[in-house]
């Protein structure tokens, strides 16, 4: 497997009039072809950011990247998308990197047509023909099960519900034979049982596809049945990256202990008193100058106030942002 | 025997009973002469009790009638039909002003904990204003429960001069709480209370609502569509669709033995935060989509989804009764010995 995306110390900032928002503060990941990587986090905590970022969705003003590289790797070569200008971000966005939000709504046009919407996106994107385009839509919906297809072409978003639009979304997302595709929070707003049939869609079509997907959630339970690596993001930062069976099995950072601790579980019987996390989480207003969980952490010891800890690997593939070992409940000697 | 059957009159241990409680939403066209083109039914026919010092959990997605049935329990909806009862005493027979005098002791929690304080107002505003309202309190004692209250939702005395906006989301929510609770109430509906908070924060309102629970007696109402929470919160659940009450027991039932095909989809499709068991899972998959409830199927409200559909479904709406002691549900196959079991392979 070789990584399709590596992203290197990406640093986003908000210049605002009440002050500066340190976002992001050195993010770090990279995504396999094929696989998904799952993105949760508490609100805030820069999951939305970094993908806008990728993307170059942010407004500017008041957003700035400050630092990083984002490279994208397919058969064309390597690309940085951070260094790509207007036109050539448009291209990749939609194209080879697909991307699907929570608010399926305000991302669709309200007055143009659902086939159409998704044709346009095909034109631009593989030049095909008008009625080529009719076709390969009308077989996307029937693909991502929209019952009716082509009779739905004609409808507009209005005229279907949360999860249909989902539906529709994802069908936009995979038009163009994208090589990612990023899902920002895409079933939060739906109810479970849509959720799990979205879920199941989308696996379905990153096998057949072989896409890699990066899935941004808060929702712990969906990244078990979804994820083959999970990324932990804590005030702009990611604080573990793991495959997911190691995550659940051994988390190894004390906000990721603490998160798993505070979930109640609906397969375990009786109920014990939930263990939370005390404090909210930091504001952002003030360049980290230490460990950005200190304040929460049950394990904090006098280096983690005088100190940003660094990203170390504690496993093949497990990643750690933290200076102490809670396995050997001593802090760490190697970083 | 009557079409629906009501739970068991009240004992002593019964705090709230609901009969054949209706809540229809008038649909009208025309904007100078508007007239009556039909009825949402948001909830139709429901009946249940919640006893004294338990949490009753209820779940459904959304637009089904949860927090539609939580108004109009508190009467801050005025129900179509139907009979609530808090005690011994008829809410729906009551005059406004008879209410307004019992609304100390039934409280509600909203979801938005910021839309619901307002920002112009100090903490102590905030929470002093239903003892004032009220008129319960002297002056002079107000401060001081104020004080009681902060601390007994985990904030402090010194928060009492600061705004919402200076708090995080879980600490806005303890000042609702800090609210619904001034008037010391018996009863308080919860609509989806931990819904906009994270997960970490999350444990610590739950938390707080469980101690309150044990530590002042009260009767829980909660309304999420988090199951997993409202298993851990609940000692029993209904769950609804279409404005119908299709099941209703306690929680650990509900979730390991459910009985009714719409709750066997519902937990089938609950994701289990643990990798090996959540891959492997089976769900139960439905077909279509959730009618609307202006024009609601006729029969059973589920038969246009449910695998184990039958003809008499269409026609007759089952009743909803006590099929396993403690255990009620709408479904015309239940019968406590698997009769509306879905087989999990049969469906794949
Ligand atoms: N346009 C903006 N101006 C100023 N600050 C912003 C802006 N957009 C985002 N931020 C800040 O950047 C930080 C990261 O936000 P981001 O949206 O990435 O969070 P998130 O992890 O996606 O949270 P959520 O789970 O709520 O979606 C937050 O502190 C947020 O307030
Ligand atoms: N004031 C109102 N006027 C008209 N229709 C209403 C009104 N309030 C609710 N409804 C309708 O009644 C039905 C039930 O709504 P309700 O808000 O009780 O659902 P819910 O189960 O609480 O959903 P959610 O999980 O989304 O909060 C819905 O179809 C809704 O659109
Ligand atoms: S670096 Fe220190 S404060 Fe930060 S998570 Fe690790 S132990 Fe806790
Ligand atoms: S009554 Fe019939 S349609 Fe309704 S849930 Fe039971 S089997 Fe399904
Ligand atoms: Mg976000
Ligand atoms: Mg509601």
């Amino acid at each position: 497997m070789a990584p399709i995306l590596e992203v290197s110390d990406l640093v986003t900032r908000f210049y605002t009039f009440d002050g500066v928002v340190h976002a992001l503060n050195g993010v770090s990941f990279d995504l396999q072809a094929g696989e998904t990587l799952a993105i949760v986090g508490e609100s805030g905590s820069g999951k939305s950011v970094t993908m806008m970022s990728l993307l170059h969705l942010l407004p500017m003003p008041p957003a700035r990247i400050e630092g990083g590289s984002a490279l994208f790797h397919d058969d064309s070569g390597t690309i940085d998308l951070l260094k790509l200008n207007r036109a050539e971000i448009s291209r990749v966005r939609g194209g080879r990197i697909g991307f699907i939000f929570q608010d399926a709504l305000s991302a669709l046009n309200p007055v143009m047509t659902v086939g159409r919407q998704i044709a346009e996106s095909l034109e631009r994107h593989l030049g095909l023909g008008h009625e080529q385009c009719r076709r390969r839509v009308v077989e996307l919906l029937e693909k991502v099960g929209i019952p009716g297809a082509k009779q739905r072409y004609r409808n507009y978003p209005h005229q279907f519900s949360g999860g249909m639009r989902q539906r529709v979304m994802i069908a936009v997302a995979m038009a163009c034979n994208p090589k990612i595709v990023i899902a920002d929070e895409p079933t939060t707003a739906l109810d479970v049982t849509v959720q799990a049939q979205i879920v199941e869609l989308t696996q379905q079509l990153q096998r057949e596809l072989g896409i890699a997907v990066i899935w941004i959630t808060h929702d712990l339970g969906v990244v078990a049945g979804i994820a083959d690596r999970v990324l932990v993001m804590y005030a702009g930062r990611p604080v573990e990256i793991a495959p997911v069976d190691d995550l659940y099995d051994h988390p190894g950072h004390p906000y990721t202990i603490g998160l798993l601790e505070a979930l109640p579980r609906m397969d375990a019987a009786g109920s014990k008193r939930l263990i939370s996390i005390e404090g909210s989480p930091p504001d952002l207003m003030a360049p980290p100058a230490h460990c950005q969980f200190a304040w929460r952490c049950r394990y904090a010891f006098e280096r983690c106030w005088n100190e940003v800890p660094p990203q170390v690997s504690v496993g093949p593939q497990h990643h750690i942002t933290c200076f102490y070992d809670v396995n050997r409940e001593r802090p760490r000697d190697n970083v | 025997m009557s079409e629906h059957s009501v739970p068991p009159a009240p004992g002593s241990d019964v705090l709230v009973r609901v009969e054949h409680l209706k809540k229809y939403f008038p649909i009208r066209k025309g904007a100078v002469i508007s007239r009556l083109v039909g009825n949402v039914k948001a909830v139709d026919d429901v009946s249940f009790e919640i006893r004294r010092g338990e949490t009753l959990g209820v779940v459904g997605e959304s637009g089904c009638g949860k927090s539609t049935t939580g108004r109009a329990v508190l009467q801050l909806h005025k129900p179509t039909a139907g009979r609530v009862f808090l005690e011994d005493t008829e809410l729906t027979a009551l005059s406004p002003p008879e209410i307004r005098r019992l609304r100390p002791r039934m409280q509600m929690i909203f979801q938005d904990s910021y839309d619901s304080l307002n920002p112009r107002h100090s903490v102590r505003k905030i929470i002093a204003e239903p003892l004032v309202v009220q008129g319960v309190m002297p002056a002079d004692k107000i401060r001081d429960r104020v004080v009681e209250l902060l601390e007994l939702v985990g904030l402090q005395a010194s928060h009492m001069v600061r705004f919402p906006h200076e708090f995080s989301g879980g600490q806005r929510q303890r000042i609702n709480i800090a609210r619904a609770l001034a008037l010391n109430p018996d009863f308080v509906v919860c609509d989806e209370p931990i819904s906009a908070l994270d997960v970490s924060i999350q444990a610590q309102v739950v938390n707080l609502f469980e101690d309150l629970q044990k530590q002042l007696g009260l009767t829980y109402m909660f309304i999420a569509h988090d199951l997993s929470m409202v298993q851990h919160i609940s000692h029993r659940v209904a769950v609804m669709y279409l404005g119908n009450l299709v099941e209703l027991t306690r929680r650990d039932k509900l979730f390991h033995d459910p009985l009714h095909p719409y709750t066997q989809s519902l937990m089938s499709a609950v994701p289990i935060p643990e990798p090996r068991l959540e891959r492997k899972r089976k769900r139960i998959p439905l077909q279509g989509e959730v009618p609307s409830p202006a024009n609601p199927p006729s029969g059973c409200v589920f038969h246009t989804r449910c695998p184990l559909a039958q003809d008499i479904c269409e026609e007759e709406p089952p009743p909803y009764r006590e099929v396993l002691p403690d255990h009620w549900v709408a479904c015309h196959l239940a019968d406590g010995r698997g009769g509306s079991k879905i087989a999990v392979e049969e469906i794949r």
